[in-house]
């Protein structure tokens, strides 16, 4: 019976609760839950639909030491972004993700900008990605990793600005699951990213920039589609 | 190097060499204030603080009413997005696992996130043992494994090295830098530190993480951290092993998100950390990045065990620290002297359950059960009623010296019968209360040492109340 | 309204008992003020708690079990002591759950039971005490009674109405004093230094006077002042709400 460790282990759970006598209704109830996968208690915080949720979200996210900009489409991104690295001094070179959003931007505003496409490399400095969605009750940025979003444009470089369309706000995580869900895929990686990378790991004094990028931007298109319905998805 | 062999059992000794080192008695005085002070803020900042910890224990209480079923859940999801799933009954077996990976990917170098199985399980020294180079690479790791220390804290592994020793550290092991570079600053070290593991996450074959959670429903592990070195050791190499105990598993995304809505709260005291991973098997066909193989280690070590006793509670836990933050016996020995992986009141608890109720029984003695690490711990662990359980089950085994086993007994005898108790206080302590009457207290008294050695017993007064209340006729029945 | 003359049984604690029968007496005036009749019953030692906290369960259920008798005949049980009235409170019906009968006596007698300010102000609507005390104290929250009972404001609204008094908080008013019952004799270094760094936040308040609910953490703490020669005057919070300071010398002083 215990040939296996894993034969081991779950023979031993199972005999600690008994479960021989309550299997069908056990497994039941766990197969129900999964499949409900019901919310709990939500802050009221995030509870929110359209209204009030750029305000939470821009306050929450400079609160953990990120910056935000509002521009009004994505016409304006390009001279966001150069204007953002104008006045931290950095430089210019950027790499930036293979997001076809991004590429209808029209970076021939934006002269200035050197642009690079593909993942994260030993040298950048800077990255540009999209977002999946934007989390107000934190201010956390939601990425999903793809062909469009290679995961480590999001730690390796010293600064990391990200362009999120408003209309891809929602109150709470679950919300933001609920989308995710609604797309039909798990990607390997879901990255939260609430504010730069930070240690307090030398006398508890808290630093930015650990491992991975010392300066989150947050670069929020506005524009008309912060009307639709954020939540339904 | 990890702590191997548990010096639990020499844990008033290990103590007392805490309490008399200047340097760590520092780094505790600012760390605990700096933590609660945070945690208590973050606390009062969301309303449905009290409502999520009762939420959370419910799930994890449905879940280890479960776990064999949401093992195999969260195996079968794994396994459909293309991972692989071990079982580990024991600390060797997953030893041996994480090393078969290694050695398959041709391994010689293996990135490391903070993970306290990996402390568990003695990962370091074995893989070393065995020609892999082992690196951590959360800073306050990197700092302790140059140091060939153990964490002393399950979330500021470090925070008893002050920045000058730090700098020596550093010194000492960056060889390659020029000597006389500028190190006061905890900004150069980080920088310093930031810099040397770049090349290491860049050169590593197998990035290793632990996981505070497991996911059920979508076979997604979890990692919580703030510096993103858990990313990269997960994100660069071409394999991905995950280190977890079986009782990480949650059923579903938003029972995730309910528990991480108090986990940085209670930690750190931040609303959320800066990064929160879900990672779901490996890099997907089209993907640009990710690592090519995803293994999951499934530890039991004694876990199993424990479902379905008056300690299965502590399998709640989510590795937070606030009992560590919170108590005021951790707060005064730090993290080294408990002698184990798990310091604090968590790990008088699980220490115990895990390495032995021989080799870690002063653990649960050592506490005055103030109670602060329940009213903090946002799973609504009963920690002092378990170490009570441990303290039943030590005195069960006859572990206490005997001669406090006997005194405990004559005085039981005695408060069982109120007559003989009342004979037997009245003259001795009537005694006392002359003899102390003249200082009001005592400097020695003969069998009260462990008492005296750190403060005067103020003496009794005399009679005992007993005593008076008779003499002054009081009130003995109800009335009618 | 509170009942007009409830019988109390008054539980005194064995350390009150054997080291300061003052505070027993304290404690009869304050019910007594309060329009109680208060009744010390014989049968009664101790709550069980050096037995119950070191692992000696059978024992500590034992003298429940026996005391428990005692008990049972009063309207109320009131106990000067936060972490021996947690006992009776919280502890007594665990130890007996077993036994259905017993399980339900020992619910009745829990569910009566009260630390002795918190009886004052919240069963008996006692909002101020005749009393005057001549100095700054600061309060002590003791453990038990702090976080099992949620005694905090109760013993501080009663201190507020003695004259002459003016009460201030520790820096850190939630951190143990580091008695802890045996924990205090089993590890006297750590508890050494627990109660070092309370002594420091005392007498950092600047205040003259130490009250408290208990008198274990009490005399640790008085222990550790007089061991450092302090001057500051340690007191259960009952003498100095029953006006008994005459009644004798602070604890750990001898009588001038």
């Amino acid at each position: 019976m215990s040939g296996t460790p894993r034969d081991a282990v779950l023979g031993a759970l199972r005999r600690a609760t008994g479960r021989d006598a309550n299997m069908a209704e056990a497994a039941a109830a766990v197969r129900t839950r999964l499949a409900a996968h019901a919310r709990n208690t939500i802050p009221a915080r995030g509870l929110r639909e359209t209204q009030g949720l750029l305000e939470l979200f821009t306050e929450q996210a400079r609160g953990v030491d990120a910056s935000v900009a509002i521009v009004d489409d994505f016409g304006a991104v390009p001279g966001a972004v150069a204007d953002y690295l104008r006045g931290e001094n950095l430089p210019t070179r950027l790499r930036m993700a293979p997001d076809p959003r991004l590429d209808a931007c029209p970076w021939d505003d934006a002269p200035t900008l050197e642009i690079t496409r593909g993942k994260g490399e030993a040298e950048d400095v800077v990255a540009l990605t999209g977002a999946f969605a934007g989390v107000a009750e934190t201010g956390t940025l939601m990425l999903i990793s793809g062909p469009d979003s290679p995961t480590t444009l999001n730690f390796l470089p010293d600064a990391h600005i990200v362009v999120l369309n408003a209309a891809d706000l929602v109150g709470c995580y679950e919300d933001g699951w609920d989308r995710l869900r609604a797309t039909g895929r798990m990607p390997r990686s879901v990255n939260f990213i609430t504010g730069p990378s930070r240690s307090a790991d030398i006398e508890q004094t808290l630093q930015l920039g650990a491992h991975g990028p010392r300066w989150l931007h947050i670069v929020v298109v506005a524009g008309g589609a912060a009307t639709k319905d954020p939540g339904d998805g | 190097m990890s702590v191997e062999v548990p010096t639990s059992h020499r844990f008033p000794d290990n103590a007392r060499a805490a309490l008399a080192d200047a340097t760590l008695q520092r780094g505790l005085a600012s760390a605990k204030l700096g933590f609660r002070v945070r945690r208590s803020e973050a606390a009062a900042r969301l309303p449905e603080f009290e409502t999520l910890r009762d939420e959370a224990r419910d799930i994890k209480n449905h879940v280890l009413a479960h776990l064999d079923l949401y093992l195999e859940a969260f195996e079968q999801r794994v396994t459909e997005r293309g991972g692989h799933v071990h079982w580990a009954g024991d600390a060797a077996a997953a030893r041996d696992i994480v090393l078969a990976i290694c050695r398959a990917a041709g391994a010689r170098t293996v990135t490391k996130g903070k993970s306290m199985i990996s402390e568990e399980i003695g990962l370091n020294a074995f893989l070393e043992q065995n020609g892999v180079e082992p690196v951590e690479t959360d800073l306050g790791e990197y700092i302790i494994q140059l140091r060939g220390e153990a964490p002393s804290h399950i979330i500021a592994p470090a925070f008893h090295v002050p920045k000058a020793e730090v700098a020596e550290t550093f010194q000492k092991h960056h060889k390659s830098l020029d000597p006389a570079r500028p190190l006061e600053q905890p900004r150069q070290l980080l920088e310093e530190a930031r810099a040397m593991l770049r090349d290491r996450f860049f050169a590593a074959d197998v990035g290793i993480t632990g996981a505070n959670f497991l996911i059920a429903e979508t076979g997604a592990t979890v990692i919580v951290t703030n510096e993103g070195n858990g990313d990269l050791t997960q994100t660069l190499p071409r394999v991905h092993i995950v280190l977890a105990s079986l009782e990480k598993v949650v059923p579903t995304l938003e029972d995730t998100s309910t528990i991480l809505r108090l986990l940085a709260r209670s930690a750190t005291g931040q609303e959320f950390t800066s990064y929160t991973t879900f990672s779901t098997g490996p890099r997907r066909g089209e993907d640009l990045d990710g690592p090519q193989e995803f293994h999951v280690v499934l530890l039991d070590n004694g876990r199993s065990d424990l479902i379905g006793t008056e300690l299965q509670e502590v399998l709640r836990c989510i590795r937070c620290g606030a009992c560590m933050n919170h108590c005021p016996v951790f707060g005064v020995i730090g993290g080294h002297a408990y002698g184990w992986v798990y310091p604090g009141p968590i790990g008088a608890v699980l220490s115990p359950s895990l390495i032995g109720i021989e080799e870690a029984h002063h653990l649960p003695s050592a506490s005055t059960f103030c109670g602060r690490c329940e009213s903090v711990c946002p799973m609504r662990i009963p920690l002092p009623g378990l170490m009570r359980h441990l303290r039943e089950r030590e005195y069960g085994r006859g572990i206490p010296p005997a001669a406090q086993r006997w005194g405990l007994r004559a005085w039981a005898f005695l408060a069982k019968r109120p007559r003989l108790y009342r004979l037997a206080t009245a003259l001795p302590v009537r005694l006392l209360g002359l003899v102390g009457r003249r200082r009001g207290a005592f400097r020695r008294l003969p069998l009260a040492g462990g008492w005296t050695a750190e403060r005067d017993l103020p003496a009794p007064q005399g009679p005992t109340f007993q005593a008076l209340w008779n003499r002054a006729g009081g009130r003995r029945e109800r009335p009618r | 309204m509170p009942e007009p003359s409830p019988n109390v049984a008054l539980f005194v604690t064995c350390l009150a008992d054997l080291f300061r029968p003052t505070v027993g007496f304290a404690a009869v005036r304050l019910l007594e003020a309060a329009g109680c009749t208060v009744t010390v019953p014989r049968a009664q030692t101790c709550c069980g708690q050096p037995a119950y906290n070191s692992g000696d369960r059978e024992d500590a259920a034992e003298i429940a079990r026996r005391t428990l008798p005692a008990l049972e005949p009063f309207d109320y049980v009131v106990v000067p002591s936060g972490s021996c009235a947690a006992m009776l409170r919280l502890h007594w019906p665990a130890l007996l759950a077993d036994d259905a009968e017993l399980a339900t006596r020992v619910g009745a007698v829990a569910a009566k039971t009260w630390e002795l300010t918190s009886f004052l102000t919240d069963v008996r609507g006692v909002d101020s005490v005749e009393a005057a005390y001549e100095g700054i104290a600061v309060y002590h929250d003791s453990c038990s009674g702090l976080r099992e009972l949620g005694v905090r404001e109760q013993p501080r609204r009663l201190l507020r109405s003695v004259a002459g008094l003016t009460v201030r908080d520790l820096g850190a008013p939630e951190e143990c004093c580091g008695f802890g019952g045996l924990f205090a004799v089993k590890y006297p270094d750590i508890s050494g230094r627990m109660v070092s760094d309370k002594a420091d936040d005392i007498e950092a308040s600047g205040a003259d006077t130490l009250l408290a609910g208990d008198l274990g953490c009490l005399m640790n703490m008085a222990g550790k002042l007089k061991r450092r020669g302090s001057a500051i005057r340690v007191r259960h919070v009952a003498e100095v709400l029953a006006n008994a300071g005459d009644a004798a010398p602070p604890i750990g002083e001898s009588e001038a």
